[in-house]
């Protein structure tokens, strides 16, 4: 081959170039890299939450004395309860039915006497199951709040000695048990799967549509070139957008991020090579914008958003759908990010999943390469 | 002669159809080989197996010293390829472009100055290397196009329907660019539907599924066709002559041309008497030259077969003699540009009138204003007696409208189609039932009911998309550029069908880019910059044409002539 190496870079700088010029000038790139990010993460840091605030509950007690004053005004003091007090069940219940509380508490005319038998139930909870995942909440709450009012009446310490065994709850890495430091980082990844894969997918699509594809193979470049020159842009793009969105999270979400950056850039570039990377093997395959959008969405961010444990625990699903998990990357990357945002470098847990990824990018990559010969069909 | 191209045995198959059959043949240096056939005949493919972007199944094809399979990239090298639409980004700018394929092709840096300038002198784009290329005209587009494809001066070009959409202006400012690199010892390879053109190549191939009819020069198979055509001169109606010709199983081929109408008799046959044909006094039938498409259309019918006509089927219809289409000093403003300037004509009933013009000279403005679609900043538009800026609504329900893009849910079922327009017509049960069968009936349908529209072959979805135009029984039927990129026998049998319904009284007003099918009509109008500047009948605009320099012109050449003419007029 007689092509001097310095044809080559032209041609490469010349794509790299046309395509920022694209980026510029036709903003819609810019737009998924940049701005849906930020978009998806205020409407998830902000408008999702695992966390039940303020739950409306229902107080029924029976005979009100003063121990049992100091039992509501227990419930009314927790911050995740707006207490409505009754004297009756049958109020309780219908409002129970017409969705007015997500829970009850009735405290019986006996149920001193019973707690300090060590009765089973000496107040009765009763949820709204409609919503299993508040009902818990709601449930765990509420023993909480009772927990902590024997103790305060001393009616443990009355019965008899200090126990010997004190069980007390202490919360790692999450101490504030807020959902959203747990969920930004997983969205962080999310929000990279779709641009990344969207990006790339679309770019190269519109190619083929407007009929430049054709032109472009036509002559003398390589297919590692238009690769490399579609690569290297949206990589660059992508980047952005992982900058904004870690910037965000930190700044406006508080989220605390106890890992190091370089290790947060080196696993970003990895998981955003593979989800380029997968962009253009779908566009390799469906050569128009409408159906390469579709085909990014469905299997790469709706895969990423079900089973990357980012919401939903992958190990809780059915055997076979958990078995599908490990194929996406986003899970291994989901992992890192909450690893490093609330744990730190933890050597044991990003090096497996860094292995994941790198396997996950090489086999996209180079299915890619050999799919994309320069031909058209 | 040198030859650039040798393609020994090739054959290209796509699933179960060979796109290309057994071809051999040679493309010599310095001269334009035209590459001709109908839609789907394999032009295209044959292009990219040249360009090495195919890999033929069978047989082998070199371009200038490299096998296009064992060595593309030295083919690539050699060639320059502008594929249909013609390979640009809109994004960006043309000097842009023009770099980046510069950069492509390793043009020496030092050599792109001189380049670029020689270029854009070529193409007549100085002075728009800071526009965006998808803010260009067809036409401008189309010579950056060119342009791009000959940065490293390529020895064979490749041009895939260069001009496809492109006004005859601008075609044949291409044209002579493109005769000027053969000149230089440039190899060209031009596909086009545009049988005139072909006629001015050094050679040809006409390709038919797949295959090559024909492998030479364009003169010496219209010569096999001296002594089979004929002008039957002096008829006034004749669509009459035209429809009993076709009836003739000794006539290959009849076309209204201007005042007369042509005709191709089969093989051997003698032509008929003038009293044949029609009942008229005055008419006779005269040998007149042959041409290519005669000789093209000739060969395509052994297999095709004639055309099946349009039965009559609509009745009735507005009678009386007043017009049926009246535009006032139409006028249409958009910001500071006048897309269209104080427009006036009308057409009558069973009336074809042409509007012809460049890209961009107001013709589709005009139409829009007509069909109600876009009001005017001024002047007035009547259809079938009513106002549209009183009733559009109304007035909608009087007229079809097709365009260039059929308009049609290629998803949908033929029948669902059809259905789908009767709806949006307003036809209710039995009239729609009754409409959606005549229209299966008359355009021979039966056999596609149930089949995609999107998987109809092209003369088929044609024939739909004219029904599902007409299936409400309009007066006036608009067509938008109806046969642009069309082959020529679909053409013809598009023309068929409006003839039909102009015998039945149906307005037609149709807008193209092939000057040849502007001599069907009755009458034509002229538009440039927004101004009509001629109008009457092809042989009218033809006289109007006339100069010293050209006593007899064509239609084209006439309308090169009326549009240069009013440049002159204008220039200050």
């Amino acid at each position: 081959m007689s092509r001097l190496p310095g044809t080559r870079r032209r041609r490469l700088v010349a794509l790299v170039r046309k395509e920022v010029l694209q980026v510029v000038r036709d903003p819609s790139s810019i737009v998924i890299a940049l701005v849906l990010p930020v978009v998806l993460l205020l409407l998830f840091g902000y408008g999702v939450s695992l966390d039940a605030d303020e739950v409306s509950l229902a107080v029924v007690v029976e005979q009100p004395a003063p121990s049992t004053e100091r039992l509501v005004d227990s419930f009314a003091n927790s911050p995740f309860f707006r207490i409505t007090e009754l004297r009756s069940r049958q109020d309780a219940e219908a409002g129970m039915v017409a969705g007015r509380w997500k829970g009850v508490v009735i405290v019986a005319d006996d149920f001193l006497s019973r707690a300090e038998r060590y009765d089973d139930a000496p107040i009765q909870v009763l949820l709204d199951g409609t919503d299993s995942n508040t009902a818990r909440l709601v449930r765990g709450y509420v023993e909480g709040v009772w927990a902590k009012w024997l103790e305060q009446e001393g009616i443990a310490h009355a019965r008899s000695s200090a126990p010997a065994v004190s069980a007390e709850a202490r919360v790692w890495f999450n101490p504030e048990l807020l959902s959203r430091n747990f969920l930004v980082p997983g969205l962080i990844a999310i929000n990279l799967t779709l641009t990344g894969t969207l990006l790339t997918a679309l770019v190269v699509a519109r190619e083929w549509e407007r009929g430049t594809m054709e032109a472009l193979i036509a002559t003398p470049v390589s297919v590692l070139e238009i690769l490399a020159g579609k690569l290297a842009p949206y990589f660059v793009l992508g980047m952005g957008g992982m900058a904004l969105s870690v910037a965000l999270a930190i700044l406006l979400f508080h989220v605390p991020f106890r890992g190091s950056a370089w290790v947060l850039i080196g696993v970003s570039a990895l998981f955003l090579s593979g989800a380029l990377g997968m962009g253009l093997l779908i566009s390799s395959v469906a050569r128009s914008q409408f159906v390469a959008g579709q085909v990014a969405i469905i299997s790469a961010f709706l895969p990423a958003f079900m089973l990357s444990g980012f919401v939903f625990e992958p190990s809780s699903a059915p055997t076979w759908i958990e078995i599908l998990s490990h194929a996406v990357a986003a899970r291994y990357f989901v992992s890192i990010l909450q690893t490093l945002f609330l744990a730190g470098d933890v050597w044991s847990v990003i090096l497996p999943n860094v292995g994941a990824l790198v396997l996950i990018a090489v086999v996209f990559l180079g299915l890619t390469l050999t799919r994309t010969g320069k031909r058209l069909a | 002669m040198e030859a650039l191209a040798v393609v020994e045995g090739v054959v290209k198959v796509f699933g179960q159809s060979r796109a290309i059959d057994s071809i051999a043949t040679r493309i010599p240096a310095g001269r334009v080989t035209g590459l001709v056939g109908a839609d789907g005949a394999g032009k295209t493919t044959l292009m990219r197996l040249l360009a090495g972007l195919l890999v033929p199944e069978k047989g082998r094809i070199g371009v200038c010293g490299h096998d296009t399979v064992r060595s593309p990239e030295g083919v690539r090298a050699a060639i320059g390829y502008m594929p249909q639409r013609f390979g640009l980004y809109e994004d960006l700018t043309v000097a842009e472009n023009l770099d980046l394929y510069a950069d492509l092709r390793g043009l020496a840096v030092m050599a792109r100055a001189e380049t670029f300038a020689r270029l854009l002198a070529f193409s007549g784009l100085e002075g728009f290397e800071r526009r965006l290329a998808g803010r260009l005209s067809g036409g401008m587009k189309q010579k950056l196009g060119l342009a791009c494809a000959l940065i490293a001066t390529p020895r064979l070009l490749l041009l895939d329907e260069p001009s496809v959409g492109v006004d005859p202006l601008s075609r044949r400012e291409l044209w002579r660019m493109v005769h000027g690199l053969a000149e230089k010892g440039v190899g060209v390879l031009w596909s086009t539907a545009y049988l005139d053109e072909a006629e001015r190549c050094h050679g040809v191939l006409l390709l038919d599924e797949g295959r090559l009819l024909y492998d030479g020069p364009p003169r010496a198979l219209t010569g096999r066709m001296r002594g089979r055509s004929f002008a039957v001169r002096g008829v006034r109606d004749k669509r009459a002559v035209q429809a009993a010709a076709r009836a003739r199983a000794d006539v290959a081929d009849a076309l209204v041309q201007g005042a007369s109408v042509r005709l191709v008799m089969a093989e051997g046959a003698m032509p008929p008497g003038a009293a044949a044909l029609t009942s008229e006094p005055g008419a006779t039938v005269e040998p007149a030259p042959p041409r290519f498409e005669d000789a093209f259309v000739a060969l395509m019918e052994r297999r095709s077969g004639p055309a099946p006509a349009l039965p009559a089927w609509r009745q009735g219809g507005s009678a009386g003699r007043e017009p049926v289409v009246v535009a006032k000093d139409l006028t249409r403003i958009f910001g500071d540009f006048t897309a269209v300037d104080r427009i006036g004509f009308d057409v009558a009933r069973g009336e074809i009138f042409g509007l012809l013009g460049p890209n961009g000279a107001g013709k589709s403005t005009t139409f829009r204003m007509l069909c109600g679609l876009l009001p005017p900043s001024a002047g007035t538009a009547r259809v079938a007696g009513i106002d549209l800026a009183a009733a559009a609504p109304e007035a909608r329900q009087r007229l079809g409208y097709m365009s260039q893009k059929f308009s049609l849910y290629p998803d949908l079922s033929v029948r669902q189609n059809l259905d789908f327009f009767a709806g949006a017509y307003g036809l209710r049960r039995g009239r729609r039932r009754e409409a959606i069968a005549r229209m299966v009936e008359v355009f021979g349908l039966s056999a596609f009911v149930g089949m995609d529209a999107g998987a109809l072959p092209l003369g088929f979805k044609q024939r739909l998309a004219l029904a599902c135009a007409i299936m409400h029984g309009p007066d006036i039927l608009f067509l938008d550029e109806p046969t642009s990129g069309v082959d020529p026998l679909v053409r013809r049998e598009f023309w068929g069908h409006i003839n039909a319904m102009a015998a039945d009284g149906v307005s037609v007003l149709i807008t193209t880019h092939f000057l040849d099918e502007a001599e069907y009509c009755d009458r034509v109008g002229i538009v440039y910059r927004g101004r009509l500047i001629a109008m009457g009948s092809p042989d009218a605009v033809k006289a109007m044409g006339r100069s010293p320099g050209s006593p007899d012109p064509s239609l084209e050449d006439a309308f090169v002539a009326l549009v240069e003419r009013s440049d002159q007029e204008t220039a200050p």
